[in-house]
């Protein structure tokens, strides 16, 4: 696409009209004044707001989206911007070379550089605009009592809500630090509820897909008279307009200053913290005026030094909602396990754990660090019992064997790193078989031990990490859980 | 000079480590574009094939099979209006579940670099073949518009081969749609540009993927008509 400028507008073409230029080519792009008196497409304002979008995506006519830049109501921004000589994509920020490629393109007529990086929601280059709404927000109207929610909330909980409900009114940024099984989707409730009730545009963003299909139908189910949208891939939603979106990370790269505040859920999660686009997306999501409250059982070291020297506002909940100590893992030695896998065989303090678990038929949940160490693992487990699965990330049968897990078909299920996370059994054991090694983070170790003990009917369970040497991860996990503990019992917000 | 540049494999984009080697520098270019993994994944199309149209023979029913041609190119080889213009069909790789990734990538996302990674098999396939023009299926203006290129052009392209864009698409590409029947009976699905100079020439038609042959056919009987001395077809996938 090429465009012109006349009167100080920008026209867009399919042409290539003389003296036309890619919208990259332009040093500044003109935006024409609002036009109050112009009837724009409600339809379109729906489906802008908010967002920066393909021409493609929009099932409109190129004059219909000119006539709204023309009066105002649609900005053009360039799809390809550069910072000196190094091009930059204005969607998911990608900056790097090898993230970029060149096509002789028909839309323009010129070798156009486009974005490999976000190619899945579009291909942008330097003939693309990003497509924006620059007019008034639809009139929205919701109902009076919008939180049916009837649970209550722990003293913990109650805390952090309020919290969390300030910083939405006041736009602030806030941490909420909660211990696995504290609940902190209640915790939120709250601050959505005022935030609705002021005319806010609210946003729940998780890393993981799972956490979406588990979080929209709660907040549904909780707010049954708003409308909510629930974004991932492949969802049908994605061109919903509605007071709270719940969505991925990575879908908040089609938004654009969209939010009056976000609630980003994990942030410690995979992929997040590594990729530096969806980092970007949480940001350009925000309006500039805007609160922004994460979530997290374990925040990374950064963070936690930033909390305690005061340079980050947080709120801890150190207990779970059933006011029972959270279970500190045992440390035990168990020899080099990977020489003795090679030839077949388990540490015998580790088969002793296993036994003892099988013989008082408690189920439990076993991490490797590695997926061949796993699979090596598994027959010599079967000498105990048959009733075991192992589970990595490309397992096919993922869904299944822990749904087995949890109708207790099985007794055993040994996992990657797969399950430190998102997954809960009412009760069991947790072992790491290998806990030294570099994969198990302090926040991994800390949400593996968080898998035991919790229900209310199972408050406690035991976690054992078996290990060739000690780690500092270790070391800090433990201490982590453990001063969470202390001050869980100093708040009173544990039983002892 | 971007080919040193390039060290991360065009399909999964994991980094490439460069082997080391005397062997490595003869085939710098292919492992600098694709790693092994995803080379592997790719099925050559080998054993048996359908004289005309190179599909594996192996893979068809014993009803299926009319001597060396299959089912299809026995149909279209007994019918008077179509039997001869196609002499033979090409196709690098079979058309299985990762290539059908990797193809909708480059034809319906429009990444257009992926071109380069299957142009090294194709330059390897026609070095030696004695051929005028290569001939690209081309796309309706829509439809180049929507994708922003064409990808058979863009093969040819990467592979440093001259494209004669020749002819033109008159009809719609939704045609898949369509039963077979309707599908040869179409009137005229190409046009050929009035200043194209095919007399006695052999062509090479290039497509990405060889589905029901009814498409290549179309374009060869429509050269061969005009005076082309043999058409040929060559497509990524089939
Ligand atoms: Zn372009
Ligand atoms: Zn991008
Ligand atoms: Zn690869
Ligand atoms: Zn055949």
């Amino acid at each position: 696409m090429r465009f012109r400028i006349e009167n100080n507008k920008l026209i867009a073409g399919k042409s290539f009209a003389p003296n036309s230029l890619r919208i990259s080519q332009f040093n500044i792009i003109p935006q024409p004044p609002l036009n109050p008196n112009f009837s724009f497409n409600p339809e379109l304002q729906k489906l802008l707001i908010g967002k920066q979008l393909l021409i493609d995506d929009l099932p409109y006519q190129l004059e219909e989206i000119q006539n709204h830049y023309d009066h105002g109501y649609i900005t053009f921004r360039k799809g390809i911007e550069y910072a000196g000589k190094t091009p930059v994509c204005a969607r998911c920020g990608n900056n790097e070379q090898q993230w970029f490629a060149i096509y002789p393109c028909t839309r323009c007529g010129e070798d156009c550089l486009y974005c490999r990086k976000c190619l899945m929601m579009g291909r942008i280059s330097e003939c693309t605009p990003l497509i924006g709404w620059n007019g008034p927000a639809p009139d929205s109207s919701l109902p009076s009592k919008m939180l049916e929610w009837q649970g209550t909330l722990s003293q913990g909980q109650l805390e952090a809500s309020e919290r969390v409900k300030n910083a939405i009114l006041q736009n602030k940024e806030w941490l909420i630090w909660a211990v696995c099984g504290a609940g902190k989707t209640e915790v939120l409730f709250a601050g959505i509820e005022a935030g609705l009730a002021a005319n806010k545009r609210l946003c729940i963003a998780a890393p993981r897909t799972d956490v979406v299909l588990e979080l929209t139908p709660r907040l549904k189910a909780a707010f049954p008279n708003i409308l909510v949208a629930s974004l991932y891939s492949g969802s049908t939603d994605r061109h919903l307009y509605a007071p709270l979106t719940i969505a991925t990370t990575h879908q908040l790269q089609r938004f654009y200053h969209a939010f009056d505040a976000i609630i980003l859920d994990e942030v410690d999660a995979f992929p997040y913290t590594v990729e530096e686009s969806l980092q970007q997306a949480v940001i350009q999501a925000r309006k500039q005026e805007s609160a922004m409250i994460y979530l997290t059982a374990t925040p990374n070291a950064k963070w936690q030094k930033e909390c305690l020297s005061g340079k980050r506002a947080y709120t801890t909940i150190p207990a779970r909602f059933h006011r029972h100590p959270l279970p500190i893992p045992e440390f035990t030695w168990c020899g080099n396990w990977q020489k003795r896998l090679k030839k077949n065989k388990l540490p015998p303090n580790i088969l002793t754990w296993i036994k003892k678990r099988l013989d008082e038929g408690k189920q439990a949940l076993i991490f490797f660090p590695h997926i061949p160490l796993m699979e090596k693992a598994l027959p010599v487990l079967w000498a105990l019992t048959p009733n075991i699965e192992a589970v990595h990330a490309e397992d096919p049968e993922r869904k299944e064997k822990v749904q087995k897990m949890r109708s207790k078909e099985i007794a055993l299920l040994l996992t990657t790193t797969i399950l430190e996370r998102g997954v809960t059994f009412p009760a069991i054991d947790v072992a790491v078989v290998g806990a030294e090694d570099g994969i198990f983070l302090e926040s991994a170790l800390v949400q593996i031990a968080g898998r035991a003990g919790r229900s209310k009917d199972h408050p406690t369970g035991a976690v054992t990490f078996f290990h060739y040497g000690k780690t500092e991860a270790m070391i800090k996990a433990r201490r982590q859980i453990m001063s969470m503990n202390r001050e869980g019992v100093k708040r009173g917000l544990i039983d002892l | 000079m971007k080919l040193f540049q390039q060290n991360h494999c065009l399909i999964c984009h994991q980094a490439i480590l460069p082997d080391v080697g005397w062997q490595a520098i003869f085939s710098i270019e292919k492992e600098q574009l694709i790693c092994k993994e995803c080379e592997r994944k790719f099925e050559k199309i080998d054993g048996e094939t359908c004289r005309i149209c190179s599909r594996p023979l192996h893979l068809l029913e014993e009803k299926f099979r009319h001597g060396d041609l299959c089912h299809d190119c026995f149909r279209w080889e007994g019918d008077e209006e179509w039997k001869g213009f196609l002499t033979e069909n090409h196709s690098l790789f079979l058309y299985n579940d990762f290539l059908k990734k990797v193809m909708a990538k480059f034809k319906f996302r429009g990444d257009y670099i992926l071109a380069r990674g299957f142009a090294l098999y194709v330059k390897e396939l026609v070095k030696n073949v004695d051929t005028d023009l290569f001939v690209p299926i081309p796309l309706s203006e829509e439809r180049l518009y929507e994708r922003g290129f064409n990808q058979a052009a863009a093969v040819l392209r990467e592979a440093d081969l001259p494209s004669s864009e020749i002819l033109t698409r008159i009809h719609s590409e939704k045609q898949s749609k369509k039963s077979r029947n309707e599908r040869i009976h179409l009137p005229q699905v190409f046009n050929l540009k009035h200043n194209a100079d095919i007399q006695g020439k052999k062509i090479i038609l290039i497509d990405d993927i060889y589905t029901t042959g009814s498409t290549l056919r179309h374009a060869a009987k429509l050269l061969k008509q005009a005076g082309a001395e043999s058409i040929h077809s060559l497509t990524i996938a089939r």
